[in-house]
């Protein structure tokens, strides 16, 4: 593990307890390495992903930085609030190595918020800022306010095992698929909610809320797949 | 699979109001800053600083505190105005036990309530029961018996109360203390210590021991009351704050929009002095604070609430 990861105790969540699982050690003798995947901690529910990930055998860091995110496999953008995160990505000098890396093929998976700024085109007027790469038109709050966020029990092309439990917090969805490359994995309403394009993945949900760590377990097979 | 290919659909099996999209929704502002706004053209400011959600209320506490009267919900029409400016999540407060308050800004539809000590409670015995409304709600507390109890009536996010208004932040820095140490505390006892401390924090059993197996609440804990610096907020973010809520701080100070920002930009990075250094550089005048031995006990907003 390189020392440029900041210490799991710096977590927001974290502090007061130090219960995080730790990062996996080394592989034994003739295994494989566990994918080191960053999760983008510039603010939002990092915590959660970061224990979804371990749960399911990923080395699984918070990344801040743009030495950070240079060493990692793969990277969650987790929920949170859009403007917030994007406008941190710019003013912390992040946008343009990301961008770089998802340009060069990194696998990322977006949830909620991670889905509207990777996406390449919102549909409102206010401009926010976007690392873009995923080539759909998405609407922000597109559910309603608080009030209408929800629950939900959702089936996932390729996702064994029955619907996912997800939750749905002043969501977004996808209004316009904007190319072939991009594969709809799940819709509600007639609006896809999950999709894959190449080594991107986004979900309009938050699937590290529930504890089903299935979309988040695919993620990091595919990951290792590309290694 | 194409994109022209039909998708498979969501099951009918969907639910708004459950307890996990309430916490959840606390779960998302992690890391970030909720700011108080009186208007619109605040809360635009607040936004493009990178604040999480905002408060929307009719006057900042330091105000409250030189006017005096009984502060109250805010107008809905200020509340419209600010949800019809943002993006974010915009959070309104009710009076104490008022729950005609609150049952108004949940017609309204505003993202979060908070049921705060900073307006004049409208109930001396009871807090709003919460579970009786689909909004989430933010109350304050200033130890964990505090916070178990607003957890117990329904609330989906706890903050550390401080002292609004003052632009000191010494009380928050007691009330997190008192949170966290009262945590460590319980995760040390035994299952028969824990009834024992059960009554000792006036707080349900089950919450107690909850705490005591998990090493903290079972919701995001934000800090208030008194964050005026970035340097401020990235000590109540050391001391384990899950994020920072800011009140008269940014808007009484003699630049709103670049101290915004600089908070903002200390709670993300709250772990490096580098950064807080950099983002404290010539930010003006902070507000002017209120030395809390000076006031007088019947203005202690922290006492609110039991």
């Amino acid at each position: 593990m390189s020392s440029s990861f900041v210490p799991d105790r710096w977590i927001p969540g974290e502090r007061l307890t130090g219960r995080l699982p730790a990062t996996l050690d080394g592989p034994a003798d003739g295994e494989v390495a566990a994918p080191l995947i960053g999760v983008l901690g510039l603010q939002s529910d990092v915590l959660e992903h970061l224990r979804a990930l371990r749960r399911v055998g990923a080395r699984a860091v918070q990344v801040k930085t743009a030495a950070q995110l240079a060493e990692v496999d793969g990277l969650i953008l987790p929920g949170g609030e859009s403007t917030t995160i994007g406008k941190l990505l710019v003013r912390f000098g992040l946008l343009e190595p990301l961008q770089a890396r998802i340009a060069d093929a990194l696998p990322v998976f977006g949830t909620c918020a991670g889905l509207i700024l990777l996406s390449d085109e919102l549909e409102q007027d206010e401009p926010q800022p976007l690392v873009g790469g995923l080539h759909v038109r998405t609407r922000r709050n597109a559910f309603g306010r608080q009030l209408d966020s929800f629950d939900a029990a959702i089936e996932v092309a390729g996702i064994d095992g029955g619907p996912m439990d997800v939750a749905f917090i002043r969501a977004p969805r996808i209004e316009r698929v904007l190319s072939d490359e991009v594969e709809v994995l799940a819709s509600v309403d007639g609006h896809p909610v999950v999709v894959r394009q190449g080594p991107i993945w986004a979900a309009a949900f938050h699937p590290e809320v529930t504890g089903d760590d299935r979309l988040h377990a695919a993620f990091v097979a595919a990951v290792l797949r590309r290694a | 699979m194409s994109a022209s290919e039909q998708p498979p659909s969501a099951s009918s099996t969907s639910q708004t109001g459950s307890t996990r999209v309430k916490r959840g929704l606390a779960d998302m502002l992690k890391g970030g800053v909720i700011m108080d706004v009186i208007d619109a053209e605040q809360a635009r400011i607040a936004e493009e600083a990178g604040a999480v959600a905002v408060m929307a209320l009719g006057r900042v506490p330091a105000d409250i505190r030189k006017d005096g009267g009984v502060a109250r919900m805010s107008d809905p029409d200020m509340i419209d105005s600010i949800m019809a400016t943002v993006s974010i999540p915009v959070m309104a407060k009710a009076r104490i036990g008022h729950f005609v308050e609150a049952q108004v800004l949940q017609s309204l539809g505003v993202d979060y309530i908070d049921e705060s000590e900073v307006l004049p409670p409208a109930d001396e015995a009871h807090h709003i029961d919460k579970w009786r409304f689909d909004i989430p709600f933010v109350c304050g507390a200033t130890n964990l018996g505090e916070a178990l109890r607003r957890l117990s009536e329904g609330a989906a996010m706890i903050r550390s109360k401080g002292e609004a208004g003052t632009g000191n932040v010494i009380e928050a820095t007691r009330h997190m203390r008192s949170i966290a140490g009262e945590i460590r505390r319980l995760a040390t006892m035994d299952e028969t210590e824990l009834y024992a401390a059960a009554k000792e924090h006036r707080a349900p059993v089950e919450l107690v021991r909850e705490c005591a197996e998990t090493g903290r609440l079972p919701v995001v804990l934000f800090t208030a009351g008194g964050i005026a610096t970035p340097a401020d907020a990235a000590m109540m973010m050391q001391l384990g704050a899950d994020g920072v809520f800011v009140g008269s701080g940014i808007f009484k100070s003699g630049n709103p929009e670049q101290r915004a920002r600089a908070i903002v930009e200390a709670t993300t990075h709250f772990e490096d002095p580098g950064v807080i250094a950099k983002v404290s550089r010539g930010l003006g005048e902070a507000m002017v604070g209120i030395n809390i031995d000076t006031l007088p006990e019947d203005q202690k907003y922290a006492a609110r609430g039991w």
